[in-house]
């Protein structure tokens, strides 16, 4: 039951991850990144990681997607003032595509498929033993990757601040 | 400029202590005088089952009087409809027959009258215009309708009952 | 899978469902009652006895409006809207836990739909999500004040959520555990999380109020400015979907609140309550389950006590308050409480 089920849910994001890009509206699109994302969620809950689940939920459902929206509203994008794209963005962007797919291709290939992951334990998801791997072993990851947000935040707050030299 | 009352008094606006800044302790006495409410006798009149007693000087809907013999007193004048600053009121004189002398006081007497309760603004002018004290605004509210044709009361409405005769 | 368990989950999705919704529609009424008892009226109370039946007399109006969708409006999204924030309002009740077992015919019934280990974030994660609807109606509307407060409740959302998970955080290092039923077991008889964690269950209850736009928060709907908000242009049972939502939700946030600092269905003396001779095992629970919507009814009514009682907050002050004081204020909690619980473990 539990391959089925992920190859329905495997389908259904494929199927909307191509909504998002085929979608003509902004706005749309971001709603079909939104069902993707759940798609995504119950991925994890098929692996067991209840966690990472409600994470993903919260975090990406919940937060950013919505600042996403709310951006997307009130930029107001819409066919009339969308910009033209010129010939030189287009054959560029072709060209980032292509790397990119040759890129993915590359590693597909050196990662082939010959054994599939096993997880040793199949609890690892649960909130407490993730806790305990997280402030474990990779506890110092871990703080450097809050160290990395926290830079991230303090140079947000700086670009948004006025520079008061400037008025006076 | 000097205040010639030096009844004015200018406010001092001071910036909020902790206390006010919290928010909570004005919000606590907000809801302590909510609730004080909540606990309150209720001032609803429930209108029609009960009805507020009326002020000496209500003007409500008209009524055409009688005399003490029981017969009508308006004599169709026409004052109250020449006062009437809304023109609300219309009326067609007839003549008494001599059979009819115990039911209209005066020789002349209205055949038809008729006040547009939606023209009519209740001012008092025709109670003050009658000469032979035949109309007053002493009824009740007006009661809503559905119809325009049915806010044109005719004498059916007006006129009062005549008296019971003990 | 055992044919008895889908019974007995089936039956309990079906009465919380039917009981969420009872309890938003008397809501409404008790809301008009509770607005008239506070302002020396008397409320609704022609339909039926003291009006009981207005909650009805409002649900066949709203279904027998004109249905109205505008002509630029993105007509699919339009229907979405309501429809999603129903969803998410009603969800909620699946992870909080009822009652103690029930035991019937010798089968252990939990009242609880799912014991998941991560309950207290699947809460949070659903009240996230029930910003949504109200987006996406107030997008699809086409229309500008429809769209101001769809923006007005995402940005006032996300930023009382931060100062939610971060008041949660503090109650989750009393409790080391996330799971909804455990935390209650915890907190058997008085001993409530609300005695060890006050200040974080004021800003939890400051925050839930802007997470269902009740007043004084419900700027998103603020007539003065807006009209009617994010529904100006829903008419009939899709504005019913609305204005529904928003009574479950109370609903919803009122039971994690008794839950997470009240006690769920725990009330004192209840051990002395359990041990008389003529209260069985399961009377108890039942016991237990009552006091718990007791409670539910307790903030119900708070809620709106606070309603007719607090003017509206303005924009800047909503945001301040948020980011400035709560956020804070949910930290310094969170500081404490951790050095608190070092301290006595040391």
């Amino acid at each position: 039951m539990g391959t089925s089920v992920f190859y329905v849910v495997a389908t259904l994001s494929i199927i909307f991850s191509l909504m998002v890009i085929f979608a003509k509206n902004p706005i749309h699109s971001v709603l079909y990144l939104i069902v993707t994302f759940f798609t995504f969620t119950v991925h994890y809950v098929l692996l067991n990681a209840q966690f990472l689940a409600v994470v993903n939920f919260i975090v990406y459902m919940g937060a950013i997607m919505v600042l996403f929206l709310f951006v997307l509203m009130l930029l107001n994008l819409n066919k009339e003032n969308e910009p033209n794209k010129s010939a030189f963005v287009k054959i560029l962007g072709v060209i980032a595509g292509g790397c990119l797919a040759v890129t993915l291709v590359g590693s597909f290939k050196a990662v082939a498929i010959n054994s599939p992951m096993v997880l040793k334990n199949p609890n690892l998801g649960l909130v407490k033993n993730l806790g305990k791997e997280l402030f474990g072993p990779f506890m110092l990851p871990f703080e450097l990757c809050s160290i990395l947000l926290l830079a991230a935040m303090v140079g947000a707050v700086l670009l948004t601040k006025k520079e008061e030299k400037a008025n006076g | 400029m000097e205040s010639l009352s030096n009844k004015k008094k200018v406010l001092e606006q001071k910036p909020l202590n902790l206390a006010e800044r919290m928010y909570l302790p004005a919000i606590l006495k907000g809801l302590g005088t909510t609730m004080g409410h909540f606990f309150k006798k209720s001032s609803t009149i429930k209108y029609p089952e009960v009805e507020r007693e009326f002020s000496i000087n209500w003007r409500g809907m008209h009524s055409l009087k009688r005399d003490e013999e029981g017969r009508e007193r308006c004599t169709a004048c026409g004052l109250c409809a020449l006062s009437c600053p809304a023109e609300a009121i219309t009326m067609i004189a007839a003549e008494r027959k001599p059979e009819e002398k115990d039911l209209y006081r005066e020789e002349k007497y209205a055949a038809t009258y008729e006040i547009n309760m939606l023209r009519c603004i209740f001012c008092g002018l025709c109670e003050e215009a009658c000469p032979k004290e035949a109309i007053y605004l002493d009824g009740p509210i007006v009661p809503s309708d559905y119809l325009r044709k049915d806010f044109i009361y005719g004498k059916d409405k007006l006129v009062e009952a005549p008296l019971e005769v003990k | 899978m055992d044919i008895n368990f889908v019974i007995e989950k089936f039956a309990l999705v079906t009465a919380l469902f039917a009981i969420s919704l009872v309890i938003a529609m008397y809501s409404t009424y008790a809301e008009r009652k509770v607005a008239a008892f506070l302002q020396d009226r008397l409320g609704p109370d022609r339909a039926g006895p003291f009006g009981i039946l207005q909650p009805l007399a409002d649900g066949v109006k709203m279904f027998m409006k004109e249905e109205i969708i505008p002509g630029n409006a993105s007509k699919w999204l339009f229907m979405v809207g309501p429809g999603l924030a129903m969803l998410c309002a009603c969800i909620g009740t699946a992870v909080i836990p009822w009652g103690q077992d029930l035991n019937i015919g010798g089968r252990v019934v939990p009242l609880q739909v799912t014991d998941i280990n991560v309950g207290v974030l699947y809460i949070f994660g659903v009240v996230s999500l029930g910003v949504y609807g109200v987006m996406i109606g107030g997008w699809a509307s086409n229309n500008k004040y429809s769209l101001l407060s769809a923006i007005r409740a995402a940005s006032q959302n996300i930023s009382y959520e931060i100062a939610m998970g971060l008041s949660i955080i503090a109650l989750l290092l009393v409790t080391n555990s996330l799971s909804l039923k455990e935390i209650v077991e915890q907190q058997h008889g008085f001993g409530w999380n609300v005695w060890v964690q006050p200040l974080g269950f004021l800003i939890f209850m400051v925050c839930s109020f802007a997470e269902t736009n009740r007043a004084p928060f419900d700027l998103p709907e603020c007539e003065t400015e807006l009209i009617g908000g994010y529904h100006t242009e829903y008419s009939s049972m899709k504005l019913g979907f609305y204005l529904f939502a928003e009574y479950i939700n109370m609903f919803v946030s009122s039971a994690v609140m008794a839950t997470l600092y009240f006690g769920g269905y725990n009330y004192p003396f209840m051990d002395t309550v359990a041990g008389l001779s003529w209260v069985t095992p399961n009377l108890a629970a039942i016991f237990g389950t009552l006091a718990f919507f007791l409670k539910i009814f307790a903030f119900i009514f708070f809620f709106m006590w606070v309603r007719w009682t607090i003017p509206r907050f303005r924009y800047d002050q909503l945001m301040n308050l948020g980011w400035k004081v709560l956020i804070p204020l949910a930290i310094a909690n969170i500081v404490i409480t951790g050095i608190v619980i070092a301290v006595i473990k040391f």
